[in-house]
């Protein structure tokens, strides 16, 4: 596809990655004719015994980066696959043992709907408030756990703000207790360590495109020890150990393989990589005035760096940075009108809510494009906020919150 | 006739296009810039979002054509066995329990979710088969008397590769209020369908068995159809089903179905030809051997047959060290030795049934891509009956 | 979502951008949205003796959308009579800036502002 406008600069790494060409290069071997084909469960022809091979090769990639055993993994269609069969599955299968579920407000849509989709079949479910900062308090969460409780539903990291919360921690809080526990790791997987064999997570979700692997692809690991039990939410030739029925896609299965084994060669460079960048990023705008990072750059991943500049509406400070592909809060709610569910839920007044915007950055994110960006960045706030007639305000001294606004 | 593809794996005789297809080269092509470098996420706002959404908005058109649908009734799913979930589960999850219908020779992914309705109180009939694989008609009409919320029927077996006609079916579903699923999953491509005309409510469709990727499909759904995600969260097609979209794969099936629905009377051609010759080979060479459902009207490039008193996982293999590779029936039953449960709905003896091979066809498939295959089974039959293992044949 | 060349154009190169004296009798000034609902406009009329807006400004918090519309209001209601300013309506503002339908509160929201704008300088007129 060439195109002859310029292309932006990609910041916005948190909603879907390029894909490495590493990763790219290896699934075109499984797509082109001279390559690999086959139905990896047809069981009768090489076609199908070499997809399998791959497939195979593939799953011990993942459960690799995770310290888990390959058995544990099940494919799925993508991260938001992963939510819905661990939550649903989980609550269909245990719902006779207890009714409870403990989430946060903060996580992904893939998992709130889940929940409430589990209320309206009769679950209750409890959405924890987090901290300012976004991080879920354990004491908080500890209180919230019942007798009826069955599962406990967290994020590792935030997808708007970046902020790791302490999954450990946690699985002590729930394993005693008999309640299973699911993190949803699409952020987190080749950014900060996960050790399953450690860590006592019961469920948890992967994705391939957050980790510059293919769209449509995900996992879903499930603990042998002690034993998970699902109900399946896709019913066919029981595919992945009944877990999950329907062909898989030998060439994406291959890709997200890839992108997890070279998230763990690389994990250490990325990071230390993409730390940098983020630190000389928020370096180049933290003396413009008013202006506030949302989540908590001490506990959290370099990769995404949310900040709010205050008086500034988000959607049009995004318009004019038409060279930048940022976001304003997730981008499966950005055709909407609201502001970000996730700032809200940390108590951000509505104006730092509507003013904030995701920089995610990641491996392939140059020391040049940063430099481009804080230029841009900081004209653009220069002139909306000589637009901003709450600039203006803020100027003169008038306190915002106690003016009387006509709400239409 | 067509641009012919250097053969995968050369050498080799893929002759199990039921299972799965090569991927057209002319496919690939499409997809290429979406697997490198074409990378946003179609939610997102910026330019990057927008050029991935307007490739999804093209797909779902070219997608729509293949089944004279409206490309608002198109909902891409991670495949065929996700479509007929949806279309299933989501409808039955608006509905208080009552009776589903399907036919007997249902692919798993319809079966599958139908008896796990079973357990949320739902009741299923089954419509039977007549030993030519046709719907028994007085059957259809006892079933639908009893008011079915739910009737699903596949447009063409993809074991046997016979076509239904659903239209009546669909019609006198219709008449007693049930939504309707066609799976089309095996018949897209290989005979010609329209959504509209066809009185379906719900039609299943997947992009690997029209020479797309694998790991993507969709279900076609009249807008009147109340149904429940399968998958939540995100709002993405329309709220019927969450999750990023897989671009690459979206375009790839995009692709895909136009050339299919372009290229559909040359590939019927095509297959149709090479199945003619290749079942005359059969009964010429080999007399003993049954077709089955050889007397309805079969998808141009199926051919499902049995050689009395062979075992069909024995002559698979064998077949396979000779570089030919064919199906015992469908794929998805794996490692299942059960004889083919269309073939028992047909009423076909279990022996025979444990026979049978399938040999399906493709638009790259070659005469002598299908004389190798006979010739070899002839050899196995041969060498079979010398040691004695084939008593009858 | 893709923005209209007029859009845009208002957008990149907003018309009339500033602040009047409020205080001014001869000056309206309409103050509306809420920081809240993700716009804030701020409408400023002069209006001479005989009933004529001689000049407006504006300054808006808002989408790019928003944005557009109070530029396109200054442009449109300069010259024009309060009587006829006031009958200006957010479908004609819509229409000119082939605004999409997620956007149309932004052209009511300038509907809304030149009438603040009017009713804030009347007023002022009464006290006088």
């Amino acid at each position: 596809m060439s195109t002859n406008t310029q292309r932006p600069i990609y910041m916005d790494y948190a909603a879907t990655t390029p894909m490495d060409p590493r990763v790219a290069e290896k699934m075109v071997q499984f797509l082109t004719p001279d390559g690999e084909f086959g139905n990896p469960a047809s069981r009768s022809h090489p076609f199908g015994w070499h997809a399998e091979a791959a497939v195979e090769a593939a799953r011990k990639q993942i459960a690799d980066l995770i310290n888990a055993n390959p058995k544990e993994i099940v494919f799925t269609s993508g991260a938001t696959e992963s939510d819905n069969l661990a939550i649903k599955g989980v609550a269909h299968f245990y719902g006779k043992k207890g009714k409870h579920i403990v989430t946060s407000k903060t996580e992904h849509k893939a998992v709130l709907d889940s929940c409430r989709q589990l209320e309206r079949e009769g679950f209750e479910v409890t959405y924890l408030d987090p901290e300012p900062n976004g991080l879920i308090d354990l004491v908080t969460l500890e209180a919230a756990l019942r007798e009826d409780t069955i599962l406990v539903s967290i994020m590792h990291v935030n997808n708007e703000l970046g902020v790791i919360q302490d999954i450990a921690a946690i699985g002590e809080l729930t394993r005693p207790r008999g309640i299973l526990f699911h993190v949803d790791a699409a952020q987190s997987a080749g950014k900060t360590g996960i050790d399953l064999s450690t860590m006592k997570v019961d469920l948890m979700s992967f994705s391939g495109h957050k980790i510059y692997g293919p769209k449509g692809i995900g996992a879903l690991f499930v603990r042998r020890k002690p034993r998970v039990r699902l109900e399946a939410q896709m019913h066919g030739g029981g595919h992945e150990r009944g877990m999950r029925s329907g062909t898989l896609a030998t060439h994406q299965i291959v890709g997200m393989g890839e992108a997890f084994g070279l998230a763990k060669a690389e994990m250490e460079k990325d990071r230390a990589h993409i730390t940098r960048l983020r630190d000389r990023l928020y370096n180049g705008v933290k003396d413009l005035e008013e202006v506030y990072v949302n989540g908590d750059m001490a506990h959290g991943v370099p990769n995404v760096l949310n900040i709010s500049f205050n008086f500034v509406e988000g959607e049009s400070l995004i318009m004019s940075l038409k060279d930048l592909a940022v976001s304003s809060g997730s981008a499966c709610t950005s055709a909407s009108l609201e502001p970000s569910y996730v700032l809200r839920a940390l108590g951000r007044n509505d104006e730092l809510a509507h003013s904030s915007i995701r920089f995610s950055i990641g491996r392939f994110t140059t020391e040049a494009e940063i430099d481009h960006a804080i230029t841009h960045v900081r004209k653009a706030i220069a002139k909306l906020r000589e637009l901003s007639p709450l600039w203006d305000m803020y100027k003169d001294g008038v306190d915002l919150s106690q003016v009387k606004w006509a709400a239409h | 006739m067509f641009n012919r593809v250097k053969q995968p794996n050369s050498g080799i005789a893929y002759l199990d296009n039921n299972a799965t297809t090569a991927l057209d080269e002319r496919v690939l092509a499409a997809m290429l810039p979406y697997l490198r470098g074409q990378h946003g996420n179609p939610s997102s706002s910026h330019q990057l979002g927008r050029q991935a959404r307007a490739a999804i908005d093209q797909a779902r058109q070219q997608v729509a054509g293949l089944v004279a649908a409206h490309s608002s009734q198109v909902v891409f799913t991670s495949g065929g066995t996700e479509a007929n979930n949806l279309a299933l589960k989501g409808v039955a999850q608006r509905l208080p329990p009552g009776l589903i219908a399907c036919s007997a020779v249902e692919h798993s992914s319809v079966l599958a979710p139908l008896a796990a309705l079973q357990n949320d109180g739902w009741r299923l009939a089954k419509l039977t088969v007549d030993s030519d694989g046709y719907l028994v008609d007085e059957v259809l009409q006892q079933v639908v008397s009893r008011k079915p919320a739910l009737l699903a029927v596949m447009a063409a077996n993809n074991e046997t590769g016979i076509v239904y006609d659903t239209q009546p079916v669909a019609r006198s579903a219709r008449e007693v209020g049930a939504i309707v699923l066609v799976d089309a999953v095996q018949a897209a491509g290989k005979y010609p369908l329209n959504f509209t005309a066809s009185g379906a409510h719900l039609m299943s469709l997947s992009a690997h068995k029209i020479h797309g990727p694998q790991g993507i499909g969709a279900l076609v759904v009249d807008k009147a159809v109340d149904m429940m995600p399968l998958l939540h969260g995100g709002g993405h097609e329309r709220g019927r089903r969450a999750g990023t979209e897989n671009v690459a794969a979206i375009v790839g099936f995009g692709k895909a179905a136009e050339l299919a629905a372009d290229e559909l009377e040359a590939r019927r051609r095509h297959t149709g030809i090479l199945r003619a010759h290749l079942e005359s080979r059969l009964t010429a060479e080999l007399p003993k051997a049954v077709i089955f459902g050889q007397r309805a009207e079969r998808l141009p490039n199926t051919c499902f047959f049995a050689v009395p008193g062979l075992d069909g996982e024995t002559l698979l293999m064998a077949l396979d060290q000779l570089g030919i590779a064919v199906s015992s029936g469908s794929a998805c039953t794996t490692g299942d030795v059960a004889p083919s449960p269309v073939l028992m709905a047909m009423g076909i003896e279990a022996d025979l049934a444990r026979a049978a091979v399938r040999v399906s066809l493709s638009k790259d498939t070659t005469r002598d891509d299908v004389d190798r295959f006979v010739d070899s089974l002839k050899a196995q039959v041969l060498a079979l009956q010398r040691f004695g293992s084939l008593a009858c044949a | 979502m893709s923005y209209s060349d007029k859009v845009l154009d208002h957008y990149e190169n907003p018309r009339n951008v500033g602040t009047m004296e409020k205080d001014d009798p001869s000056v309206g000034t309409g103050m509306v949205g809420a920081p809240a609902c993700g716009d804030v406009m701020r409408l400023q009329i002069k209006v001479s003796d005989d009933g004529v807006i001689e000049d407006a400004r504006f300054k808006t918090y808002g989408c790019g959308s928003a944005i557009a519309s109070s530029s396109l209001l200054t442009e449109w209601v300069k010259g024009k009579s309060l009587e006829e300013a006031g009958q200006i309506k957010n479908t004609d503002i819509a229409e000119e800036l082939a605004l999409p339908p997620v956007k149309i509160h932004c052209s009511v929201l300038a509907e809304d502002a030149i009438k603040a704008a009017i009713e804030d300088y009347q007023s002022k007129e009464k006290q006088s």
